[in-house]
């Protein structure tokens, strides 16, 4: 792939190889910054200073912050990059998280004692598998998975798609929820689904005693979590800029924004929109398989409902589609408002007006992201840090300038229909159509009961 | 293969009676008796007409009389009902149209079909999608950039800010970063003032001196013309006339129905 990338002549090349080294050095500045501060630096200052900072930050929640970049950097090469809206991401973190149920889990039904650079202890009965084993096979069959759903909407485009893709969604979703007696076979163990799922190991590091051997849901555990962790979001941010800038990421904008003209320019788009679905996929797997050993430690069919395929929607339309940095900090901004921050504003605003929304603030959360994608498209409709080439159209310049210069006073007739039927409005569709879906997760979502509602239901 | 061709091409020529098309001049498109629809609707019936190599053919109609239709069977989107095309004497319908890129037609879209978002930089870039040979394609870039030289000072400017004619001067230029032998050009002058028609015509004619084989679809019909060597007229999906371009421009007839009375 790096090789057809045969880059456009440029004057500024120097610049720009300089501009490739420094985003890696930035991240890793910024992840060796977060683990310091939670292994050293908070430990060490007073109680006044680290509280508040814990509480509004507490490292499980900035693990579950990487866990959803991975999700949300997935979906982007999707819906970002090639500009098929997918309703139904979610199956592919349900299957990666099974993946992970199945290779490194405590036996739920068969039982078939095989450890593979695995670490937990050898006499443990059961599949246990290395969690970096288990992130590729996890990738390749979501990637296959990608393919299998991909190749039927081919011939799909916008609501069509979108319909189909969250059919796929559901119906992974209530595979699962039947796992557990398919023609008297137990796959997945259905409703209570697997766990515990193995933690991630720490190998020679662990053997030296500098991390714990095993990444547990511990305070020791989940300070090391973020390097496991941002290491697989810096390897995702890397394989999705590396993508953009090559042959298939070119072929993927041209899809995105005119199908027919990226045909006859000899894009394939039958292999380029697999190939878009199957990236897309195989990060949703190394997602799953990140959120079941580190984040959950076990997975069930009741985490992958519709609502997580919104969410991870909504971060990668909030952040900005196509943009690789947004999308990673919209990722970054929901799953901490989701998991933490409107929790911790509940409690403020309780310790001011005396409420008690501590506990009901996180249950609107739907209700608050819908809102604040409202928001977002009133005001601010290509996203956070949106991509050069959505702002240029969304936020058309003014021609005068390039009028005045007085090459085109004879063709001033010609401009309407080039800026009005420019596609920025395919992704403000996305984005609309994002926003009627968060509308209806919040309907559903507000409370538990339509977990509760389908468990009836089975 | 190609001799096949040319006796075949001279064939149909015998069989739609004389014409003074120069001869030895090497067939490189043919349509054989190409019918196309869209369901039910013939938009193109019975339509048989050749290019020869290094001629500016333009196929010329009014509105729904069938030339897009024809243009895209060419390139490959869309697949004929009956009938045949041949491009440089292999039969070529039923091959899609990212395949079709390879063997040397391009096409400027109707409606010009640039990517807006994109800088026409990397419009370009896209041109040249299916060619490896960097070398070459760097020079057929800066030949490009000769033609259109306004298209050199935005080469960093979204394609979508640009002004109409801009934006086809872009398709052309992307479809020749494609190397065609055979350039397809779907209605270039649309929606563009005659000033600027004028310089896309002329641009034509150097693309040609080029040796592209240009054919050219237009509602325009007397642009086309005048450029022109040989020209079709469709009406209603059938072929109604066929002539020599010059001809056609003194036949009363013709400049009646298309030429609104110039």
């Amino acid at each position: 792939m790096a090789a057809a990338s045969h880059a456009a002549p440029s004057s500024s090349g120097g610049q720009r190889s300089l501009g490739r080294l420094a985003w890696p050095i930035g991240y890793v500045v910024v992840i060796l910054f977060l683990f310091f501060l939670y292994f050293s630096i908070l430990p060490s200052l007073v109680k006044p200073v680290s509280a508040p900072v814990l509480a509004w930050l507490p490292v499980a929640t900035i693990n579950e912050c990487l866990m959803w970049a991975i999700m949300a950097l997935g979906l982007n090469v999707v819906v970002g990059y090639a500009g098929l809206l997918d309703l139904g991401y979610v199956a592919f973190w349900a299957l990666g998280g099974y993946t992970a149920g199945w290779l490194m889990a405590f036996p739920f039904n068969w039982t078939w004692d095989f450890h593979l650079f695995s670490p937990v202890k050898s006499t443990l009965p059961g599949t246990h598998i290395n969690f970096w084993l288990v992130c590729i096979v996890a990738g390749i069959l979501c990637a296959i998975l990608g393919l299998i759903i991909g190749a039927p909407t081919l011939r799909l485009r916008g609501d069509y798609l979108a319909l189909v893709t969250l059919g796929f969604g559901e119906v992974i979703t209530q595979f699962f929820r039947n796992s557990g007696d398919i023609a008297g076979f137990n796959l997945a163990n259905g409703d209570p689904g697997i766990s515990p799922i193995d933690p991630i190991g720490t190998g020679p590091l662990g053997a030296a005693g500098i991390a714990p051997p095993l990444l547990t849901n511990s305070a020791a555990g989940n300070v090391w979590k973020i390097l496991v962790l941002g290491l697989l979001v810096g390897i995702c941010i890397f394989v999705s800029l590396r993508i953009r800038e090559g042959r298939l990421g070119r072929a993927w904008l041209a899809l995105r924004e005119d199908e027919l003209a990226a045909s006859m320019m000899g894009v394939p788009l039958v292999r380029v929109k697999l190939l878009a679905y199957a990236v897309g996929a195989f990060f949703g797997g190394i997602g799953g398989v990140a959120n079941a050993s580190a984040i959950t430690t076990a997975v069930s069919p009741s985490g992958f409902d519709f609502g997580k395929s919104v969410l991870v929607l909504l971060m990668v339309v909030l952040g900005g589609m196509g943009n690789v940095w947004g999308v990673t900090i919209g990722a970054f901004l929901l799953s901490w408002l989701n998991s933490n921050g409107l929790k911790q504003i509940g409690v403020q605003i309780d310790a001011i007006a005396g409420t008690n929304l501590e506990a009901s603030l996180p249950r609107y959360n739907y209700v608050i992201l819908g809102l604040l994608l409202v928001l977002m498209m009133l005001f601010r409709r290509e996203g956070l840090i949106p991509e050069s080439r959505t702002k240029a159209l969304m936020q058309m310049p003014s021609r005068t300038e390039a009028e005045s210069l007085g090459a085109d006073s004879l063709e001033a007739e010609a401009e309407t229909d080039a800026v009005e039927h420019s596609d920025a409005g395919a992704d403000a569709k996305i984005a609309a159509s994002a926003a009627a879906m968060a509308g209806s997760g919040a309907a559903a979502g507000a409370g538990t009961s339509s977990g509760a509602r389908r468990e009836d239901e089975s | 293969m190609s001799a096949q061709a040319q006796d075949s091409a001279q064939d149909s020529v015998a069989a739609q009676g004389a014409r003074s098309r120069e001869a030895g001049k090497e067939v490189i498109l043919e349509l054989k008796d190409l019918s196309v629809s869209y369901g039910n609707i013939a938009a193109v019936q019975n339509l048989s007409m050749t290019v020869h190599q290094g001629e500016i053919v333009t196929l010329i109609g009014s509105n729904g009389a069938g030339k897009s239709t024809t243009l895209r069977t060419i390139s490959g989107l869309l697949r004929p009902k009956s009938g045949d095309v041949v491009f440089e004497g292999s039969k070529i319908n039923g091959i899609p149209g990212h395949e079709v890129v390879k063997l040397g037609i391009c096409q400027s879209p109707e409606g010009r079909k640039i990517f807006q978002r994109m800088t026409v930089s990397e419009n370009l870039d896209l041109g040249a999608f299916t060619r490896k040979d960097t070398a070459k394609i760097a020079e057929d870039r800066e030949n490009v950039l000769e033609l259109f030289p306004r298209l050199r000072e935005r080469i960093n400017q979204k394609a979508g800010t640009m002004s109409g004619g801009e934006q086809q001067m872009l398709a052309v230029a992307r479809a020749l970063l494609g190397n065609p032998r055979l350039l397809l050009l779907d209605e270039p002058s649309m929606g563009l003032a005659p000033v600027l028609v004028d310089v896309i015509f002329e641009t034509i004619e150097k693309i040609r001196t080029q040796g592209v084989t240009v054919l050219l679809v237009e509602q325009n019909a007397l642009a086309a013309l005048e450029i022109a060597d040989y020209a079709y007229v469709l009406e209603s999906g059938r072929l109604n006339t066929q002539g020599e371009a010059s001809k056609l421009l003194d036949d009363p007839s013709v400049t009646a129905a298309y030429l609104g009375g110039h």
